[in-house]
């Protein structure tokens, strides 16, 4: 449903466009008052709510790894990522995630995490992986900490100590 | 329901016209004259309406909501039918919602609406319905517009003056439409022993504050009349309740004649609050009965449903002070109560008048005793002793009244199809609208609380007859919407409604728009048979039983192929959906299913039961478009003789070799491992 958003959108600008012609035309209609024109000029104003964005540098590794994150992203993962992401290179629905924290900055992977409409509407990279994947990548409705222990999960697999 | 005045009201409908046509030049139909005010009701793309309308559904057993003033349909929630489309009923968590005393029963009649009150506004936390045919009650949840819960009513048979509600949702009702034995009697009796065998029944169903979790907390036992419709005293009459009730000749066949004999019927005032003290006093006895009470649980995504046994039970001949009764023209319908608690309002459906009772008089009338003798030991106040006064040639019909909270009352006439505005105060008639046609509920958003928003108002018509393109046979129900802004009652819009709408209520967009559930959260599901991730998802064997833990997220099922599966098995698709986004459903379905789909909420477990009735292979696949890659979201499952040997194995993304047709091997690929 969410990919087709877009599309719909546009059909709406355009029938609301048509819509626009068709008053202006009947300008003795009643419903052509100003009034009613203006309520309809908003019409597009939503915009979907994202979470807020996080920032580069925000976001700090250490080293050695907190075990107890590593074991809680793991668990999250199980549960909410492995369907798309295999801990190999190897590409199912999403890409695997074998060196993953060497490809993206931290702060990328968990906006990718945390809120991933904002980076399908507005970063390239993660644009061009929806045109590789073609499933946009759902909201899985993780918290930012969460997504700093998917992090850690991560660095882990990638060998980090 | 196609009668013949239709023509009267064709009539009235081009005097109307005529009316309206005078100032302009050329003459206008009813539509036309109509849609000068259409921008009143146009909510544009990507708009919100202002009012949710919690419409019942009739004979379709469901509620539509929908959306005012634009009158777009947004769900339809099934509450006492089962539904394909959701696996609302079919599904093994949701079957227990429909269990009663008579067993399954996937249909009911659903006539009327109460949303929850707290200081008699609504609260915007439950829906309340009643099933009309076997006796129930549902409460629906209005943060999933899901139901939540269904009670069963003994000792009732017609469960029509329900489920109406006080001013604090202490209380809903259930007032038996039909009088018959009781559950404990032997009902085995001459149908004309109605007199003495045949009582009737209101029960007080009590509510949980928290959790809206309803309990009969007590029933009163009334003479063999049937109850019609009722309403709770509100501000300086809560405590109060106020019931109609028509056949007060108590006959037993033909009552279209014979329960219309009599001049007035009755409206029975009861003191709840007097009811509760005898309760506590310890009056109730206890009675033997059976009924189902049945809850779904959120967290467990699963319904149970429990057989209680008893019932306490008030006798009103060990209750002096709990009820009373009130001389009523002819087969009162409607018994609607005004905003401040004063008025009580009661429509006789055959009657020239409209009566309406004041508070302050019944109670002094009670004080006082004037009453004029008792029926059935009840005692009778004096007609005039209660009256207010008469709305006089109102229309013809009047069934139902709301009211905009400025003093004015809305009743619906069903003979002449019209809706007539009066004022409380001095009784007069104000203006009228036509209705196309015959009217039967109305709905002020608000209407029925102390506080109503006064700004629309919404017909409920029993006959479409030219309104619509026809479709055969059978034409579409219709609801119409009005302006009451002004003095004058303004037609804006037609739109048709699903079943056949009964009452409804209306409440503003903003008290349930931004507390509306998205998802179920995974980490919380407690299913029996969640799986919780795809390393969770598997196959187990129990006798003839097979359990699938099957995870579903786009754009995949796992497992998507499975094997070992015996002719004659019963599999159980446990589907979990993994994904935790906002209107992101998957559904299942599987060839040969007996039953129906489900769909699965984000992080929902739901389960469907399959047989399997043959050998061979059977496709399965996700039903609710979810991705680019829907169409490839599927599997199959392989159905083995009895006496095969074939593994129970399972897996996704990975295959045991492939047999080419020169008989070589190649392995599957990608692949994601064998569970």
């Amino acid at each position: 449903m969410k990919l087709l958003k877009p599309l719909l959108t546009t059909s709406f600008l355009i029938a609301g466009c048509l819509f626009f012609v068709a008053c202006n035309n009947e300008n003795s209609a009643p419903a052509g008052d100003g009034k009613a024109l203006a309520t309809r000029e908003t019409q597009n104003e939503q915009s979907e709510v994202h979470g807020s964005e996080i920032k580069s540098g925000e976001v700090e590794l250490n080293t050695p790894l907190n075990q107890g994150w590593v074991a809680n992203g793991k668990g999250i993962y199980e549960m909410k990522c492995q369907s798309c992401h295999k801990l190999t290179d190897e590409r199912v629905v999403g890409p695997g995630w074998k060196g993953v924290t060497q490809r993206r900055e931290p702060h990328w992977i968990m906006n990718m995490i945390t809120n991933v409409d904002m980076m399908l509407e507005k970063d390239p990279e993660a644009q061009k992986l929806l045109e590789q994947c073609l499933v946009r990548m759902p909201n899985q409705n993780i918290a930012k900490e969460d997504a700093r222990q998917i992090l850690e999960f991560m660095r882990s697999n990638d060998g980090a100590k | 329901m196609k009668f013949c005045y239709f023509k009267t009201c064709a009539v009235l409908m081009m005097t109307s016209a005529c009316l309206l046509s005078m100032q302009s030049c050329k003459p206008k139909t009813a539509q036309s004259a109509a849609t000068g005010d259409a921008a009143k009701s146009f909510v544009a793309p990507g708009k919100y309406d202002e009012f949710y309308n919690v419409v019942s559904g009739g004979f379709n057993g469901q509620i539509g909501i929908y959306g005012i003033p634009s009158g777009r349909l947004f769900r339809i929630v099934p509450v006492f039918s089962q539904s394909p489309e959701s696996g609302y009923g079919f599904s093994e968590e949701t079957k227990p919602m429909l269990n009663t005393s008579h067993g399954f029963v996937p249909w009911d009649d659903l006539h009327h609406i109460a949303l929850s009150q707290t200081k008699g506004e609504h609260d915007g936390r439950w829906a309340f319905a009643n099933g009309n045919n076997t006796p129930r009650l549902a409460r629906i949840d209005l943060t999933t517009f899901r139901t939540s819960e269904i009670l069963e009513i003994p000792n009732s048979a017609g469960n029509h003056a329900s489920p109406f509600i006080t001013e604090n949702s202490e209380y809903i009702v259930a007032a038996t439409r039909f009088s018959v034995p009781l559950d404990d009697q032997n009902g085995d009796v001459p149908i004309n022993t109605y007199k003495q065998h045949f009582k009737g029944s209101i029960s007080f169903v009590a509510i949980n504050p928290a959790s809206g979790e309803m309990g009969i907390a007590f029933q009163i036992r009334t003479p063999g009349v049937n109850f019609d419709l009722s309403r709770a005293g509100k501000g300086k009459s809560h405590g109060w309740f106020f019931f109609s009730c028509y056949n007060s000749e108590k006959a037993n066949t033909l009552l279209e004649v014979n329960a219309s004999q009599k001049d007035k019927d009755f409206v029975m005032a009861v003191n709840w609050k007097k009811a509760e003290e005898y309760v506590k006093s310890g009056k109730a006895k206890k009675q033997a009965v059976k009924y189902a009470h049945n809850v779904y649980d959120e967290k467990t995504h699963t319904a149970i449903s429990t057989v209680k046994n008893e019932v306490l039970v008030l006798d009103p001949a060990d209750c002096p002070g709990m009820l009373y009764l009130i001389p009523c023209p002819k087969s009162p319908h409607g018994t609607d109560v005004d905003p401040t608690g004063e008025y009580i309002v009661a429509s006789g459906k055959l009657a020239a008048s409209i009566p309406v009772f004041s508070y302050t008089k019944i109670q002094k009338a009670i004080a006082d005793k004037a009453f004029d003798g008792e029926y059935d030991g009840i005692p009778v106040i004096k007609y005039e002793a209660a009256l207010h006064g008469e709305v006089t040639k109102p229309g013809l019909g009047p069934l139902h009244t709301e009211f905009d909270g400025k003093g004015n009352a809305y009743t619906s006439m069903f003979v002449s199809s019209e809706i007539v505005k009066w004022s409380i105060n001095d009784l007069k008639v104000l203006d009228r609208v036509p209705t196309y046609y015959s009217i039967g509920h109305l709905s002020v958003p608000g209407g029925p609380t102390a506080k109503p928003h006064g700004k629309y108002m919404i017909a409920y018509n029993k006959i479409t007859k030219d309104r619509y393109l026809p479709t055969g046979p059978e034409l579409t129900q219709s609801a119409q919407l009005y302006d009451i802004s002004g003095e004058k009652m303004k037609l804006l819009l037609d739109f048709p409604t699903t079943g056949e709408p009964h009452y409804a209520e209306a409440l503003p967009a903003s008290m349930l728009k931004d507390k509306q559930k998205k998802i179920f959260k995974i980490e919380e599901n407690a299913h029996a048979y969640v799986a919780k991730g795809e390393g969770q998802a598997k196959v187990e064997r129990k006798g003839n039983q097979v359990h699938v833990w099957m995870t579903a997220i786009r754009s995949h099922l796992t497992p998507d192929n499975i094997e070992g599966v015996k002719l004659g098995d019963e599999v159980f698709f446990h589907i979990t959906n993994l994904e935790q986004d906002w209107d992101v459903p998957h559904g299942f379905a599987i060839k040969g299913a007996n039953n129906a789909e489900i769909l699965i909420m984000p992080g929902e477990t739901q389960t469907l039961k399959w047989v399997a009735d043959r050998t061979g292979i059977f496709p399965f696949y996700c039903t609710d478009f979810c991705s680019a890659l829907h169409q490839e979201m599927s599997g199959y499952l392989r159905v083995s003789p009895v006496a095969s040997n074939v593994a129970l194995h399972f897996s996704t993304g990975s295959n045991k070799p492939a047999v080419t047709d020169e008989g070589s091997t190649t392995t599957g690929s990608p692949g994601a491992g064998t569970k």
